[in-house]
C-alpha cells in the first residue's frame, strides 16, 4: 500500500518517486529537497489565487506541511508535483474563503462569461515589445493584465503555460475535466493577448510621416497606458 | 478553413498537436488571412512573455525563512 508504483506505461521512475520513498522511510532531508524544488512554483500558484503575498506565504507553508503529513495518501499514480499543486490550490481557496467570510469561493467563479472569447484587436505587435518597457513597468503590466482574468482562467493559464503541466495534469490538479481546462485555456490565452495588445501593438505612423521621418525618430510610443 | 475553424484549434496549433493534413490547411488559411496570422503570433508571444518573466518573485531571504519554517514544522509533525 505504501509502495509507490511508477506511472503506468513509463519505464523510468520520476526522480520524485525515489525522494518520496526516502521521506516515507524517515529521511527528512529528502523532503527538504522536494520543498526546495517546488517552493517557488507553489508560492506563484498561491499568489495567483489569493492575490495576497502574506496569504501566499502561509499557503505555501501549510501546503508543504499538509503534504508531508498526508504523504501516505499519495498513491504515485500521478506526479508528486500535481498532487502537491492540488493541495496548494485547496489551501489557497480555503484562505480566500476565510478572507471573504460568507462568500463562496471556487475555481468556477466568473468563468461563465463569453467575454474575450473572440479576438477583436488584430494589430500586430512591435518586435520584442517587452523591450519597450523597463523591468518594473513590464512586471506591472503583466501583473495587472493577468489579475484582470477570472480566477479559474488565470490558474489554468499559469499551470499549463507557465508551469508547463499537461492538460491532463492541470485538470487533475484543479479537479476539472479535460474539456473544461481546454476551454478555459483558450479563453485565458485570448483574453491576455487582447489586453496585452494595448501595450505591445506596433504603433504605425501615417504613411506621409513614415516616409518623411525614417529611422531614429520613430513613433514607437512606449509609455505605460494609464 | 474559416477563421472560426482556425480559432477552434488555435490551442492545438500553439501546442503543436496538429495532424499533418490539418497543418497544411492551416498554412493555406494563414497565407490568406492576416488577422488569424496576427492572433496566432501574438498569442504565442503572450505565452512566451509570461513564461520568461516571473511576476511574483520570491526573494532568497524570504524563501530561506519560509523553508526553515516548513522544515521545522515537519520535524515536529
Amino acid at each position: 500500500m505504501s509502495t509507490i508504483q511508477p506511472l503506468a506505461g513509463q519505464d523510468e521512475q520520476h526522480p520524485d518517486v525515489a525522494l518520496v520513498s526516502r521521506v516515507r522511510a524517515g529521511d527528512l532531508s529528502a523532503y527538504d529537497t522536494l520543498v526546495r524544488k517546488y517552493e517557488r512554483q507553489l508560492f506563484r500558484i498561491a499568489q495567483h489565487i489569493t492575490q495576497n503575498r502574506e496569504d501566499a506565504e502561509d499557503v505555501m507553508q501549510d501546503a508543504f506541511l499538509k503534504a508531508y503529513e498526508k504523504l501516505d495518501q499519495f498513491q504515485g499514480n500521478s506526479k508528486f508535483y500535481t498532487w502537491l499543486v492540488r493541495i496548494a490550490v485547496n489551501e489557497s481557496l480555503m484562505r480566500l474563503r476565510k478572507r471573504r467570510t460568507g462568500r463562496v469561493v471556487s475555481m468556477d467563479e466568473d468563468v461563465q462569461t463569453e467575454e474575450g472569447s473572440v479576438p477583436r484587436d488584430f494589430a500586430d505587435w512591435a518586435p520584442n515589445p517587452e523591450q519597450n518597457y523597463n523591468q518594473s513597468e513590464l512586471a506591472e503590466i503583466l501583473k495587472k493584465t493577468i489579475q484582470g482574468l477570472p480566477q479559474g482562467f488565470r490558474v489554468v493559464f499559469v499551470l499549463r503555460d507557465v508551469d508547463g503541466l499537461s492538460t491532463e495534469e492541470t485538470a487533475e490538479a484543479l479537479g476539472l475535466s479535460v474539456p473544461a481546462v481546454k476551454s478555459r485555456l483558450l479563453r485565458a490565452r485570448l483574453q491576455l493577448r487582447e489586453r496585452l495588445s494595448r501595450y505591445f501593438k506596433r504603433k504605425t505612423p501615417p504613411v506621409s510621416q513614415a516616409t518623411a521621418a525614417p529611422q531614429g525618430n520613430g513613433p514607437m510610443g512606449n509609455g505605460v497606458e494609464a | 478553413m474559416t477563421c472560426t475553424e482556425f480559432l477552434a484549434i488555435l490551442d492545438d496549433v500553439i501546442d503543436e498537436s496538429i495532424a499533418a493534413e490539418t497543418r497544411a490547411e492551416i498554412e493555406v488559411h494563414l497565407r490568406k488571412c492576416g488577422h488569424c496570422e496576427v492572433v496566432l503570433d501574438t498569442t504565442r508571444k503572450t505565452i512566451e512573455i509570461y513564461r520568461c518573466h516571473e511576476i511574483y518573485e520570491l526573494p532568497t531571504e524570504v524563501s530561506e525563512r519560509l523553508h526553515v519554517a516548513i522544515m521545522t514544522k515537519c520535524k515536529k509533525a
